[in-house]
C-alpha cells in the first residue's frame, strides 16, 4: 500500500466572501455608524405598538402644544411634547418610522425589481428594445425628480401609496442604466459563452448566470435609493402631495406644525431631525457599501 | 465642432418630444373626465359639457389631439390657465425672473463657499478640517431642505428678527419692474431702502436652495483636486520650486474644475426642483410655488405648460454645459 494520504500545510482558511466584505465595510466607521443607527431604526419600527407610550392618533384635549419635558411647561407625561391637537409627538414620531422605512422598501422593491427586468432586457436584446427602452429612460432622466414624481402624483391623486408608485417610477431610470451596463459587460464574459454552448436557455443566462454578477452596484444603489425614496416622500408629505394627515408620517408631520413655527419649536425640530437622521444614516452606509464593493476602489 | 453641435441637437429632439408626451399625457391620464375636473364642484350642464369637449379638441381621437398639441407648443401657445384666464406661457415668463434670481443667488452662495472648502479639504487631506468639512458636507447632501428651510425661519426670522419670513420685498415698498429682477430694480431705481429690503428678503432662501448644490460641488471640489494633485504635471511644478499655493490656484485648480463645472451645470435641475419646495415655504413669487398652486387649483393647463417649460429649460441648460464642455475639452468634441 502506498500512502497517498497528503500531509496538510497548515495556512489560514480564505476568509469567506461575507467575511472579506465585513472587513472592508468595517473599515469605514461612518458605514459602521450608519448601519447601526439603520438597525435601532428598524427595531424601532417593527416594536412601535410597544415603545410608543401613546397611540399615535390619540388626542389629548387637556394639553395641547405641550412643550418636551426638559423644556419649561413641559411634563414628563410627554416626553417630546404634544402638537396642536395634543398628540404625542414621541409616539407620532415612533409610528413615522414605520412610513418612511416602509416607503423606503417598497419604493426601492418596486424601482429594482423593474430596474432589473428593464435593464437585463435592454442588455440582452439589444436592438429595438433597447433603443426604445434607452431613449424613454433619458426623457425621464431629463426632468427633475421630484418635479417628475409631483407630475405623477397630480395625475394619480395625492396619497402615500401613489407617492411610492411616483417616486418609485422616477428613480427607475437609475436602476436600468446601470442593469444594463453591467449586463454589457458581463455577456462578453468566457463564462457567458461556455454556458450558453453547454446549452443555458435565455432566462437562465438572464437570472441566473448574469445577474448575480450585476448586483454590487445594484446594491449600493438601492441603499442609496432608500434615502432618496425617504426624502422624496416626505417632501411630497409637505406638499401635501404624499401620506394625507393624520398619517404620522414626518414629511407631512411637518407641513402640519408649519403654522405652529412661532411658538411651538418642538413640532417643527424633531420631525425634520427624524427625516435628517434616517437619510444620513443611508447615505453613510451607502458609501461604505460603494468602497467595500466596488472592485476598482478594493484595496 | 459643428458636427459635434449637430449631433448633440439631434439627440435633444427625441428627449423633447417625449418630455411633450408626458406633458400630454398628463392631462389625459387623469382619472375621469378633464371638463368635469375643470368645472369642478359647481358642476357643468350637458350642453355646456359637449360645447366645452369640442371647444378643447377632446372629442377627436388621441393622436389628433397629440398632434394638435404639438403643433400649439410649436408655435409657442402652451394653453391657457383656467384660473387666471391668461396665457400659460405668459404667466410663466411673469414670474420665471424672481426664480432665476433666486436659482442665480443660491449657485453663487454654492459656488463662493463650497469650491474653497472643497480646495482646502483636499489640500489638508486627512486632516480635522478635511473630515469636518465632508462630515457637514454629507449632512448638507442628505438634508430635508425643507425642514431646513424652517429651521433656519425659526432661528434668524423668529428668534433674532433679522430677516422677513416671507416674499421679496417690504409690503410697504414699490418698485418699478424693468428687468423681473428685483435687486437689479432697485438699484436702477436708486431706492437704497428697497434695495437692503430685496436683499434682506433673499438671504435666507438663497441658502436654503443653494444648500445641496454647495454639498455636491463641496464634495466634487475635493475628489477632483485630490485626483489632480497625484499628477505627475503637480510634482514638476513643485520641483520647480513655485509657490505652494500657485501650484494649488493655478496649476492644479484648473483642471480640477472641469468637472467641477459639469456638476454645476447639472445641478440646475436641482435647483429647480428645489425651488418648488423653497418657493412655497417663503412665498416667493416664483415658477416653483405657481406650480404647486396650479396643481392645489387643479389648474391642468397650467401645470402641463409649467412641466413642459420647466423640463425644457433644464434639458437646454444640459445641452450648454455639454457644448461648453466640449468647447473645453477637445477629448470628448471628438469622441463619437
Amino acid at each position: 500500500m502506498v500512502d497517498n494520504s497528503v500531509t496538510p500545510v497548515l495556512t489560514e482558511a480564505p476568509p469567506g466572501p461575507l467575511l472579506e466584505f465585513w472587513r472592508h465595510f468595517s473599515e469605514n466607521r461612518g458605514a459602521v455608524l450608519g448601519l447601526f443607527v439603520i438597525i435601532c431604526m428598524v427595531v424601532i419600527a417593527l416594536g412601535a405598538p410597544w415603545l410608543a407610550p401613546y397611540a399615535p392618533q390619540e388626542q389629548y384635549r387637556d394639553a395641547l402644544l405641550v412643550p418636551p419635558a426638559w423644556a419649561e411647561g413641559g411634563s414628563l407625561r410627554f416626553w417630546l411634547g404634544t402638537d396642536d391637537v395634543g398628540r404625542d409627538m414621541l409616539s407620532r414620531l415612533i409610528y413615522g418610522a414605520r412610513v418612511s422605512l416602509l416607503v423606503g422598501c417598497i419604493v426601492v422593491t418596486l424601482s429594482l425589481a423593474a430596474g432589473v427586468i428593464l435593464g437585463l432586457s435592454a442588455g440582452f436584446f439589444r436592438g429595438l428594445a433597447e433603443n426604445l427602452i434607452m431613449r424613454l429612460m433619458d426623457v425621464m432622466l431629463a426632468l427633475p425628480s421630484l418635479l417628475l414624481a409631483i407630475a405623477i402624483v397630480a395625475i394619480l391623486g395625492p396619497s402615500l401609496s401613489n407617492a411610492m408608485v411616483a417616486i418609485a417610477i422616477v428613480v427607475l431610470p437609475h436602476y436600468v442604466r446601470l442593469t444594463r451596463a453591467a449586463v454589457i459587460t458581463e455577456r462578453a464574459k468566457d463564462y457567458v459563452i461556455a454556458s450558453q454552448v453547454a446549452g443555458a436557455g435565455l432566462l437562465r443566462q438572464m437570472f441566473i448566470n448574469v445577474l448575480p454578477n450585476c448586483m454590487a452596484p445594484l446594491i449600493v444603489q438601492a441603499t442609496l435609493g432608500f434615502s432618496s425614496a425617504i426624502l422624496d416622500a416626505a417632501a411630497l408629505g409637505f406638499l401635501g402631495l404624499g401620506a394625507q394627515p393624520p398619517t404620522p408620517e414626518w414629511g407631512t408631520m411637518l407641513a402640519d406644525a408649519r403654522q405652529f413655527i412661532q411658538r411651538a419649536w418642538w413640532v417643527v425640530t424633531f420631525p425634520g431631525l427624524a427625516i435628517l437622521i434616517t437619510v444620513l444614516a443611508f447615505n453613510l452606509m451607502g458609501d461604505g457599501l460603494r468602497d467595500a464593493l466596488d472592485p476598482k476602489l478594493k484595496r | 465642432m459643428m458636427a459635434f453641435l449637430l449631433r448633440r441637437l439631434g439627440l435633444l429632439i427625441p428627449t423633447f418630444l417625449g418630455v411633450t408626451l408626458i406633458a400630454f399625457a398628463l392631462i389625459h391620464l387623469i382619472p375621469g373626465d378633464p371638463i368635469m375636473l375643470m368645472a369642478g364642484e359647481r358642476g357643468i350642464s350637458a350642453e355646456r359639457h359637449a360645447q366645452l369637449l369640442a371647444a378643447y379638441g377632446f372629442d377627436q381621437p388621441l393622436w389628433q389631439q397629440y398632434l394638435v398639441y404639438i403643433g400649439q407648443v410649436l408655435r409657442g401657445n402652451l394653453g391657457t390657465s383656467i384660473i387666471s384666464r391668461q396665457p400659460v406661457l405668459h404667466e410663466f415668463l411673469t414670474l420665471f425672473p424672481a426664480t432665476i434670481e433666486l436659482s442665480l443667488c443660491a449657485m453663487l452662495f454654492a459656488v463662493a463657499i463650497g469650491i474653497p472648502a472643497g480646495i482646502l479639504a483636499a489640500v489638508k487631506r486627512s486632516t480635522f478640517f478635511d473630515h469636518a468639512a465632508m462630515g457637514v458636507s454629507l449632512t448638507g447632501y442628505s438634508m430635508p431642505i425643507f425642514w431646513w428651510a424652517l429651521l433656519l425661519i425659526l432661528l434668524f426670522s423668529v428668534n433674532l428678527g433679522w430677516t422677513p419670513v416671507s416674499g421679496r420685498i417690504s409690503v410697504m415698498l414699490w418698485v418699478e419692474p424693468v428687468t423681473g429682477f428685483m435687486l437689479l430694480d432697485t438699484l436702477l431705481a436708486g431706492d437704497s431702502e428697497a434695495f437692503v429690503s430685496a436683499l434682506r428678503h433673499l438671504i435666507l432662501p438663497a441658502v436654503v436652495l443653494g444648500t445641496i448644490p454647495l454639498a455636491v460641488i463641496a464634495r466634487m471640489t475635493r475628489s477632483a483636486m485630490l485626483e489632480v494633485i497625484r499628477e505627475d504635471y503637480i510634482r514638476v511644478a513643485r520641483a520647480k520650486g513655485l509657490s505652494p499655493l500657485r501650484v494649488i490656484y493655478v496649476h492644479a485648480l484648473r483642471n480640477a474644475l472641469m468637472p467641477v463645472v459639469t456638476v454645476i451645470g447639472l445641478q440646475v435641475g436641482t435647483l429647480l426642483a428645489g425651488a418648488i419646495l423653497t418657493e412655497t415655504i417663503f412665498a416667493w413669487p416664483g415658477v416653483g410655488k405657481w406650480l404647486i398652486d396650479s396643481i392645489q387649483r387643479r389648474d391642468y393647463p397650467a401645470v402641463q405648460g409649467g412641466i413642459l417649460l420647466v423640463a425644457s429649460i433644464v434639458m437646454l441648460v444640459n445641452l450648454m454645459v455639454d457644448v461648453l464642455y466640449g468647447l473645453i475639452n477637445p477629448r470628448i468634441r471628438h469622441a463619437h
